[in-house]
């Protein structure tokens, strides 16, 4: 294996580990207006609390892994980051722009008593989550679907161009999905009512899930050229895929919520490695011309920089997963419904 | 106006408003290590409430850092399409280094510290924060790694039509790097000391939790005198090497038009900019010579001089960055940084005399004084990324080289303004919970990351509307 394919490998697991971590945390955001409904404006404060208190020491670092792939992205395929970037520029700036609100309401929201204060706080946190889970669909779909990319590597679409069906299709999987991954997330971390209200809409989530996980796969049929057999043959990846999330939801009935969670997780995981493998060498196909495709030959740094940044890889990769499993460990409690025990 | 004015100022505005809150960071978040050490050392309650205090501050400051820095990230790919097509193969290993060493480090254990008072033990909890400040310096050694680069290119070799890596540690021994990382690291030690000093003082003069904050001062002030000490000896040893990497800069730092000898250093000058010489200047002669040679007789070349050199060494252009905004903003830092230095002896002279509680009406300048470490930091930025105009890449790539292609400038006009509108709100929103929380001392027993203030010390919360 040369070091361009081990690298389109490194970044593809630092997507997956992205969707992964803050695929759930993403989903709880999203969840924050729906769970903690309430008449009492007292306990839907606590409700939320407690929501944001599940993903508050993991957030950020979750994050951190698409700060990770988007800076492999730029050392080792620097044209595709510069293509990328630039080209999708408005579903980028939308993505930012969410994560920054984001990132700030989890930190400013319970700093303050003032009601208006957190709920407009709560806003960022509900927006700032189902963008990007959306548009991270989006994005992916229109990757693997290919765009309008011309011969000097420049993208030439325009912002419409990406809400085409195929990538609609795709953003929708992906915003419920990661809801759907919230939702079983909470009934792991919470207790009682806040628990049970996870546990039925998990249940309600996953029929439309798997309804979408489902027609995106007969559409990436449709509109890709997977059959064409260009990269690797995905094989039983993406069927696994789908298995996986049916058993997910045979396994919320029978109240195996740590089971449900983590086949959602292989679900979600088998799903993204299938658009790799139906990319694979390319990085981002050109409608226009097969030739102008962007691969990890033509888009990639020099060999020198791809044997640094593997040294790297090999000795950091291993440290970040153990210290960030490590922190997993510690908070593994469920969070309990009483203000005072409560630090968002 | 076109895209590419548009992008420098997104790329100034975000840099400006990122590095508003990374010296805090670097600063804040080793002195409160330090404080937490004092605690684990000595079990002595004061310093878990020290902690606490600060850290809550370091958090709320944290979190704009980190926001602001995902955009810096990412904007190289959106608006600098072809500079990240040409230095990709350099300028992103350090990016990608930074957010596998330090971004991952950082976040994560601060999230651990934040929430884990009650699930570890003490020293464990002493162990996240240093893990948290250290992550963060790592962070800002990568970035500058980065920079350095683009200041003064080492270790790369022109092929295949972009600039490509052809010594990784030639790029960590830039010697761009060696002046620029201790500058910008101490410099964030001075901010997060008188950051300190600043919010300690407020608390002195009103004879509220003296002990806490007289021993907040203390540290700060021992910190922060050293350290804007060393910031001074080293911003000598990086002029020292502009005049060598950089002699453009430095020449339009000194607004110095014709080549001297001996160079006279400059106190106030006002130019033509247009004709490109001084109209009025008031200079101190042979001290540009001591302080760029250690000597009093020396050459340095003036701008006009340099530029018919550049002209002739990369072709016909205007290698002369705007004089003005260079100028200024380095009388600026260094103005502030001499201020700094002689508060920072001041303090350090007042807690060696143990007259820290009993000089109220001084301590006032020191709130004020907070102000100083951010404008020099700005200023600072300033001088090194307008100075080097108008290269991207020093002698290598011009800005308008480097700006993408097929974006528009509607759109980065777009993003300019949004941003900008949000960073304003989130500003707004900062300073309202700093001053909040600078008001409020917690209680010795409760846990450290409780969110109610109110909860902890009803009588100080009606500042709060």
């Amino acid at each position: 294996m040369d070091l361009n394919t081990l690298w389109c490998i490194l970044i593809a697991i630092l997507y997956i580990g992205f969707f992964l971590l803050e695929g759930f945390d993403f989903g709880v955001g999203i969840l924050l207006p729906f769970l903690s409904r309430d008449k009492d404006a007292k306990k839907v404060d606590l409700k939320r609390r407690v929501m944001l208190n599940t993903i508050g020491p993991h957030w950020d670092g979750n994050e951190v892994w698409l700060l990770t792939a988007g800076g492999a992205t730029f050392a080792a395929f620097p044209e595709w980051y510069a293509t990328l970037f630039s080209g999708f520029y408005l579903a980028f700036f939308l993505l930012l722009l969410a994560l920054i609100v984001r990132g700030v309401a989890f930190e400013y929201r319970s700093k303050d008593e003032n009601p208006r204060w957190r709920t407009i706080w709560d806003w960022c946190i509900f927006i700032g989550s189902l963008v990007p889970a959306l548009l991270l669909g989006v994005a992916f779909g229109n990757l693997v679907r290919g765009v309008p990319i011309d011969a000097s590597m420049n993208y030439v679409g325009g912002f419409l161009y990406l809400l085409n069906p195929y990538a609609l299709l795709a953003g929708l999987s992906t915003l419920v999905t990661f809801t759907l991954y919230g939702a079983i997330f909470l009934s792991l971390k919470t207790t009682g009512e806040l628990q049970q209200k996870a546990q039925s809409l998990a249940g309600r989530l996953w029929v439309i899930s798997v309804i979408l996980l489902l027609a995106l796969l007969v559409a990436t049929y449709l509109a890709t050229d997977i059959l064409a057999r260009l990269g690797v043959n995905p094989g039983a990846v993406p069927i696994t895929g789908m298995v996986a999330i049916l058993l997910a939801g045979y396994l919320l009935r029978r109240k195996r919520d740590g089971w449900a969670f983590a086949m959602t997780a292989v679900s979600i995981a088998f799903s993204l490695a299938t658009l790799f493998m139906i990319l694979y060498p390319r990085l981002m196909i050109s409608s226009l011309n097969p030739d102008w495709s962007l691969t990890i030959y033509n888009a990639s740094s020099s060999p020198y920089t791809l044997r640094v940044m593997t040294i790297v890889a090999v000795i950091f990769v291993p440290i970040v997963l153990a210290y960030q499993g490590w922190s997993y460990w510690v908070f593994r409690k469920r969070i309990e419904s009483k203000p005072q025990t409560l630090t968002y | 106006m076109d895209t590419l004015i548009l992008a420098r100022l997104q790329f100034a505005i975000t840099t400006i408003y990122h590095f508003f809150f990374v010296p805090l960071t670097l600063g804040l978040s080793v002195l409160v290590a330090l404080m937490e050490t004092f605690y684990v050392r000595t079990g002595q309650d004061i310093y878990k409430r020290m902690t606490m205090f600060w850290g809550k501050l370091f958090v709320i400051n944290f979190a704009l850092g980190v926001v602001t820095g995902i955009v810096q990230e990412f904007q190289f790919g959106m608006n600098w399409a072809e500079y990240s097509r040409f230095v990709g193969d350099i300028f992103g290993a350090p990016l990608a280094i930074e957010a596998l060493l330090a971004f991952f480090l950082e976040s994560t254990f601060l999230g651990i510290w934040v929430f884990g008072w009650d699930k570890l033990s003490k020293g464990m909890h002493a162990a996240a924060i240093w893990l948290v400040a250290i992550g963060a310096n790592i962070s800002a050694l990568w970035i500058l790694v980065a920079n350095s680069f683009m200041q003064e290119p080492v270790g790369y070799v022109l092929r295949n039509g972009r600039a490509e890596m052809n010594n990784f540690f030639d790029l960590l021994l830039n010697p761009n790097l060696t002046v620029q990382f201790p500058h910008t690291v101490l410099a964030g030690f001075t901010t997060g000391a008188f950051f300190i000093m600043g919010i300690s003082a407020y608390h002195l003069m009103r004879k509220r939790e003296s002990e806490l904050f007289r021993r907040s001062f203390q540290i700060a002030a021992t910190i922060g005198a050293i350290s804007i000490v060393l910031v001074v000896l080293n911003g000598h040893s990086q002029a020292q090497h502009m005049i060598e990497s950089q002699p453009m800069k430095m020449a339009s730092a000194e607004a110095l038009y014709n080549t001297e000898a001996p160079a006279s250093f400059s106190i106030l000058t006002i130019g033509d900019l247009t004709q490109r010489q001084e109209l009025f200047s008031i200079r101190i002669p042979r001290l540009l010579c001591l302080l760029s040679y250690n000597q009093l007789e020396c050459e340095i070349k003036g701008i006009n001089d340099l530029q018919q050199e550049y002209a002739a060494r990369y072709g016909p252009g205007d290698y002369i960055p705007p004089v003005a905004v260079v100028y200024w903003s380095f009388r600026i830092m260094v103005g502030a940084g001499f201020l700094m230095l002689g508060l920072s002896l001041y303090a350090l002279f007042m807690v060696m005399g143990d007259m820290v509680g009993s000089r109220s009406k001084t301590l006032r300048l020191f709130t004020y004084a907070i102000a100083l470490p951010y404008i020099a930091n700005t200023a600072g930025w300033t001088l090194t990324e307008v100075g080097r105009f108008p290269w991207v890449v020093y002698g290598l790539m011009r800005v308008e080289d480097g700006v993408s292609l097929m974006v528009s400038a509607g759109n980065v006009l777009l993003s300019l303004i949004v941003f900008t509108l949000v960073y304003a709100i989130l500003v707004v929103a900062n300073i309202y919970l700093m001053s909040k929380y600078a008001r409020i001392v917690p209680d010795a027993g409760k846990k450290g990351g409780s969110s109610d203030p109110a909860e902890q010390l009803p009588s100080l919360v009606g500042a709060q509307d």
